[in-house]
């Protein structure tokens, strides 16, 4: 009786337990609190590090204003906020089918790279000697094709001989770098090394609405197109299988290596059609920095909306909020240009942090020393 | 000097600031977790470094002092960071590929908001002297190395040695290989990730001091801290997760990113300006093709640790 006591009282206070079924109010309810939660420590980062606000503590109500304020309070203001999202769900997407069958492709930022340098290799070289409707065309084709062929590389070894693809992606990014700096030094003899905005190849707005609107359109349809692919074709079905089991996968008939391939292939697309939309649709021109890390926050984008297309327009919509926000009070507060990134990053740990008590649950102990065996 | 040897030393100075951050990287990932935050940590790592230097700066401490002082505001600062990223990935069991990029993002913004309000003239000119001790007054690339190189090494070859010859060590391996094995016989899963995380964040936030005070020890060093992360998480994998392997990876490493700005000196050799990108390219081809070659051998010894990027819940099956 007394030893019986002995590991009762050892028994500790709570343990975790996944949560069976995630109730989608709640899960709702818990990441909005995480973001109020990290907004209030932004504030606090943020009288640690603007003298202003150190000075005038009352500014506090602006610094949370310019959130609003930084996306909002213009159409041209708006605008710009829809355009950033656009291209942001664009990369988002293209990351998406391969992380769904769990290969962590972080390579996106060097796949949008590429497929920028593509559409851009083809305006430089052909730009006024074809007509501009077939050098639009080119360029989409070579920006597909370039994003591609750097996708499909680390997958072939992946799928050939399970090289680690995170590795490998990551390290493709930076040699994606150094082929556009080549480029530069060659097509820019002068030794600058920046190329400025080409004549030819500009992706014509529509004849109505905005100048951003084209781009907005084709994101918002390639947005449905992948919610289908992935969710009512065979081959989102395979990416789907392989990504909870790979064994499943295999009993099942299923040739995982052509998946990954494929499916790589498809992200690499994906990914050229984001370079496409940066370098014909937007800049016109190409720099080491076309797609500014954009790349890598789509990964964060994609992994917060749980890989759902759907989803990633509130998760994209979220973080170009938050980043046109923090530019305004980098602005508006005469602070470095940096902040945006202290206060995104902020915000991240807390969404990060709360998917944690939205997958698992606490269980306390009396709960479990009374009615729980059963469960 | 021999123009050879001076470009060997410079080679092997650079490589300090990777050996600092692959060391780091290699000890958290033989824990099992991939920490993307690699960059953000070592520039947090010189950020904090400085921060102190800049506030002891007009004391007039002992030169001693100064070294110690300077270290240890780096590894408050980075091993912080590192504690950030363990308790959302350890803890919280976060995606660690995704709170790695976090980090990042949030340690490079904070370290550029953090520097610009410094003094170069506080923080780094009277400093750079006291850390580039004992060759400090040297013209040739023998000024790079001072009181951090030597620490580099030193951390390299203890790391490997604690990994691979300690009891400590082979736990550490056990939780990075079959963290579920691993708590079976006993050893505290969640006790090795933190320190290893935070002890590996620590040494790789001194690389970000090492690069400012001491190897490039320019008020602009902090921009390329960076790049200089990334390319440690690469050096893991070329040193195939054994940290004394650094102090050659490292080396070869500096050697590849330096001489597309050094060779141009050397007598007999013309390099083209389009050549220099490929140049720098190197280090990353060469990563990718050890990569390549080391899945294809498929030696056991030689491969990333079977656990690397999986949380750890011990009620999963």
């Amino acid at each position: 009786m007394s030893e019986q006591k002995k590991t009762a009282a050892h028994e500790p206070l709570f343990h975790l337990a996944k949560r069976s079924s995630v109730n989608p109010v709640a899960a709702m309810g818990i990441r909005l609190a995480a973001i109020v939660l990290g907004l209030l420590v932004c504030g606090l980062v943020a009288f640690a590090l603007i003298e202003k606000l150190q000075n005038n503590p009352g500014k506090i109500g602006d610094f949370y204003y310019s959130f609003i304020k930084g996306s909002f309070t213009s159409e041209r203001k708006l605008w710009k906020f829809l355009k950033n999202m656009a291209v942001l769900q664009c990369i988002s997407l293209a990351v998406t089918p391969a992380f769904r069958m769990r290969f962590w492709n972080i390579g996106a930022e060097g796949q949008t790279l590429m497929g920028v340098l593509g559409a851009i290799t083809m305006a430089f070289y052909f730009g006024g000697k074809v007509p501009e409707w077939q050098l639009l065309i080119m360029m989409f084709i070579a920006a597909l094709i370039y994003g591609a062929v750097w996708a499909v590389i680390p997958a072939l070894f992946k799928a050939k001989w399970n090289t680690n693809e995170t590795l490998f992606t990551l390290m493709m990014n930076y040699v994606a770098t150094y082929v556009v700096s080549y480029f530069l030094v060659i097509w820019v003899p002068s030794g600058s090394s920046t190329l400025g905005k080409l004549k030819f190849g500009k992706l014509p707005p529509l004849p109505f609405g905005n100048q951003y609107l084209l781009i907005i359109l084709i994101s918002l349809a390639l947005t449905i197109f992948l919610f289908i692919y992935l969710k009512y074709s065979k081959q989102g079905y395979e990416i789907s299988v392989v990504g909870e089991s790979i064994r499943t996968a295999q009993y099942s008939g299923i040739n995982v290596k052509k998946v990954i391939i494929r499916t790589m292939v498809v992200s690499g697309l994906l990914c050229g059609l984001a370079g496409f939309i940066i370098g014909a649709g937007l800049d016109q021109s190409v720099t080491t920095e076309s797609v500014g890390g954009q790349g890598f926050t789509a990964i964060i984008v994609s992994w917060l909306a749980n890989f759902n297309p759907l989803f990633m327009i509130v998760t994209s919509a979220l973080i170009s909020l938050l980043n046109s926000g923090a530019a305004q009070i980098s602005q508006d507060f005469n602070v470095s240009g940096a902040l945006p990134d202290v206060i995104v990053g902020i915000i991240l740990f807390f969404i990060i942090g709360c998917e944690f008590f939205i997958n698992y649950k606490f269980v306390f102990r009396h709960k479990e020393t009374g009615k729980g065996a059963a469960k | 000097m021999n123009v050879w040897l001076n470009f060997l030393i410079e080679s092997l100075a650079f490589g300090a600031v990777f050996m600092y951050g692959s060391t780091g990287e290699i000890l958290t990932e033989k824990a099992g977790h991939l920490n993307l935050g690699i960059p953000g940590i070592m520039c947090m790592g010189g950020a904090g470094g400085c921060l102190v230097l800049n506030i002891i700066g007009p004391m007039n401490l002992h030169p001693v002092l100064v070294v110690i002082l300077g270290v240890l505001g780096s590894l408050a600062m980075s091993m912080l960071m590192g504690l950030i990223y363990s308790f959302l990935t350890v803890t919280l069991r976060a995606n660690q590929n995704v709170t790695g990029l976090a980090l990042t993002t949030f340690g490079v913004g904070l370290m550029k908001v953090i520097m610009i309000k410094l003094d170069p003239t506080v923080y780094l000119v009277g400093p750079k002297k006291i850390f580039r001790w004992p060759f400090a007054e040297r013209t040739d690339a023998l000024q790079y190395l001072g009181v951090l190189f030597f620490v580099a090494v030193a951390i390299a070859l203890i790391a490997s040695w604690v990994l691979y010859r300690t009891k400590v060590g082979l736990r550490l391996r056990a939780v990075g290989e079959n963290p579920g094995t691993a708590d079976a016989v006993g050893v505290n899963v969640t006790k090795y990730k933190y320190l290893a995380t935070c002890i590996g964040s620590g040494i790789a936030g001194l690389g970000g001091f090492y690069n400012i005070i001491d190897y490039q020890a320019s008020q602009e060093a902090y921009l390329s801290l960076e790049a200089f992360g990334w390319l440690s998480i690469a050096l893991v994998i070329f040193a195939l997760w054994r940290p004394h392997m650094t102090i050659i990876g490292s080396t070869v490493f500096g050697f590849l990113f330096s001489c597309s700005s050094y060779i141009a000196n050397i007598e007999g050799i013309t390099v083209t300006m389009a050549a220099k990108p490929l140049l720098k390219m190197l280090p990353y081809v060469v990563t990718i093709l050890v990569l390549i070659i080391t899945s294809i051998r498929n030696k056991r010894e030689n491969q990333p640790p079977a656990s690397l990027g999986l949380a750890y819940f011990r009620e999963e099956r």
